[in-house]
């Protein structure tokens, strides 16, 4: 479980990029709710917490696609895969994710550090 | 309406068939594609793809799961419109004959005048001009790129990354003048020079240098810069001729409403070749950019199955963006000479920056360098404020 930030710290309607790998993006909606996703957009490197934060979803900054935090579906393209969702659990006040270990659906070209020296 | 053809078979034309089956047309859909291949994506021709990062796989438009139940013509080209009968004519001979019609013919590049059988000129528009001017990029070349817009800018910025020696030249006073006006389009130019590309402004060109192949670049003052490989990259040029004696009134584009409706009934225009009613400037003005292309066929589907009434969805204001030299450029709205700009975050000494134009008090553009966060909010608050005459 990787430790956030104090919920108090991450005011509605923000969101906040964590560095773990891949990156992921922590977001705290209007209606209170608290989601993590990766950060990475599925279609092309533009990190999702830059993005416009409407309901329970995110819309990439660069090409409009927009992403369900809840579920991770995409609405339309250009994105065409889901991004990764994880698990967030409120402990005391603090934000806490459970990183899935489904494989990420990131962009060509991009990959995680782990796969990257693996490669090497 | 039991049949549309869409004539055009990029971001644009696929974006209009999808819209027409998300929007409840269950009749026979035709598109016809002029390049033979199946849509594709264009932006990473000039990034990503010219770099050799990725491959044609990854420009696929389409997902896996797409069923758009329609008959796909691709590697043929309209030549004819008969409005009136319904009629396509192709250029292999055969006839669509339809009842709803989606322009989407787009526009191609310009291409210097009388360069084609001059070896080594290259022009980037289509995947086959990616991978010609892939093959010329060789280790050592002298790049000379004629135009600092988009496709410019980021053929000079993979060409740089690939380490090799190129000059920009450019006719306006800074790279996207056109759009950003020269005092921001200079912030775009420090890009260029602090990463080691040659930008010359205000430099139109005179000719190129060669016989066979190109040797060079000769500029209207007389200079003449050498070089191996020439990138024109100086606009495009609306793919019309096949309209030209259908009844549809054409300008610079087809000439639209705000709902997409041309001049005839039961046809619509989306895309680089189409020229919408642009309420901020008065009169039609034609979007080349990608989220043009994606967002607007929805509205003018809407249009054409309503029977060519708009129902007053506006589309948005035209928006791009540009990765150049690691950078992302945002732009959104319409600038216009008169407006005011001044920086939100940032100067233009700074490598990161938001600048929003302002007309009677009002934002109606916004650049961002580097901010995505922040162009995002802006660009949600632009309005339409007409151009003062």
């Amino acid at each position: 479980m990787l430790e956030i930030c104090p919920l108090a710290a991450l005011p509605r309607g923000e969101a906040r990029r964590v560095e773990a790998d891949p990156p992921i993006a922590v977001f705290h909606t209007d209606d209170g709710e608290v989601f993590a996703v990766d950060d990475t957009c599925t279609h092309q490197d533009a990190s999702l917490a830059d993005g416009w934060l409407e309901g329970c979803e995110i819309e990439c900054p660069l090409h409009a696609s927009r992403f369900d935090l809840r579920t991770g579906a995409v609405d339309a393209p250009p994105a065409k895969l889901p991004v990764r969702t994880h698990e967030v659990v409120i402990v005391d006040g603090v934000i806490n994710v459970v990183l899935d270990d489904a494989p990420p659906n990131l962009p060509p070209g991009v990959t995680t550090r782990a796969a990257g020296e693996a490669a090497l | 309406m039991k049949s549309v053809a869409v004539i055009g078979a990029s971001l644009a034309g696929l974006s209009a068939a999808r819209a027409l089956r998300a929007q409840g047309f269950d009749g026979e859909l035709t598109i016809v594609g002029g390049e033979g291949r199946r849509p594709y994506d264009r932006p990473p021709l000039s990034k990503e793809f010219l770099a050799g990062d990725v491959g044609e796989d990854v420009l696929a438009l389409e997902a896996d799961d797409d069923d758009l139940n329609a008959e796909w013509l691709l590697g043929v080209h309209a030549t004819r419109l008969d409005a009136a009968a319904g009629a396509v004519q192709l250029d292999n001979g055969t006839t669509v004959r339809t009842d709803g019609i989606v322009v989407a013919t787009g526009a191609r590049a310009r291409s210097w005048p009388a360069s084609a059988r001059l070896a080594g000129v290259h022009v980037l528009r289509t995947v086959d001009d990616a991978l010609a001017l892939r093959h010329d990029l060789r280790p050592g070349a002298r790049v000379v790129v004629i135009g600092a817009g988009f496709i410019g800018g980021e053929v000079a910025s993979t060409a740089t990354k690939l380490g090799l020696h190129v000059t920009v030249v450019e006719a306006a006073l800074a790279p996207l003048a056109g759009p950003l006006g020269v005092q921001l389009g200079a912030a775009v130019a420090r890009l260029h020079t602090e990463h080691g590309t040659r930008l010359l402004c205000g430099a139109p060109v005179a000719g190129l240098l060669g016989t066979d192949r190109v040797t060079g670049v000769e500029l209207a003052d007389g200079r003449r810069i050498a070089a191996d490989v020439v990138v024109v990259g100086i606009g495009a040029v609306p793919n019309l001729e096949w309209l030209r004696d259908s009844a549809i009134e054409l300008a610079n584009g087809v000439v639209c409403d705000a709902g997409g409706a041309t001049s005839v009934p039961n046809v619509v225009a989306v895309g680089d070749c189409a020229a919408w009613h642009e309420p901020s400037v008065g009169w039609p003005h034609r979007v080349e950019h990608w989220t043009g292309a994606m967002e607007r066929p929805a509205i003018a589907v809407a249009t054409l199955l309503a029977g060519g009434r708009h129902n007053g969805t506006p589309a948005k204001p035209p928006y791009f963006w540009s990765d150049q030299y690691g950078c992302r450029i945002q732009f959104a709205g319409i600038a216009h000479p008169g407006d005011e700009t001044t920086f939100e975050v940032g100067s233009l000494r700074d490598a990161s920056f938001l600048a929003v134009y302002r007309r009677e008090g009002q934002p109606v553009a916004v650049l961002g360098v580097d901010q995505p966060k922040l162009f995002t909010r802006w660009r949600r608050h632009l309005t339409a404020v007409p151009v003062p005459a």
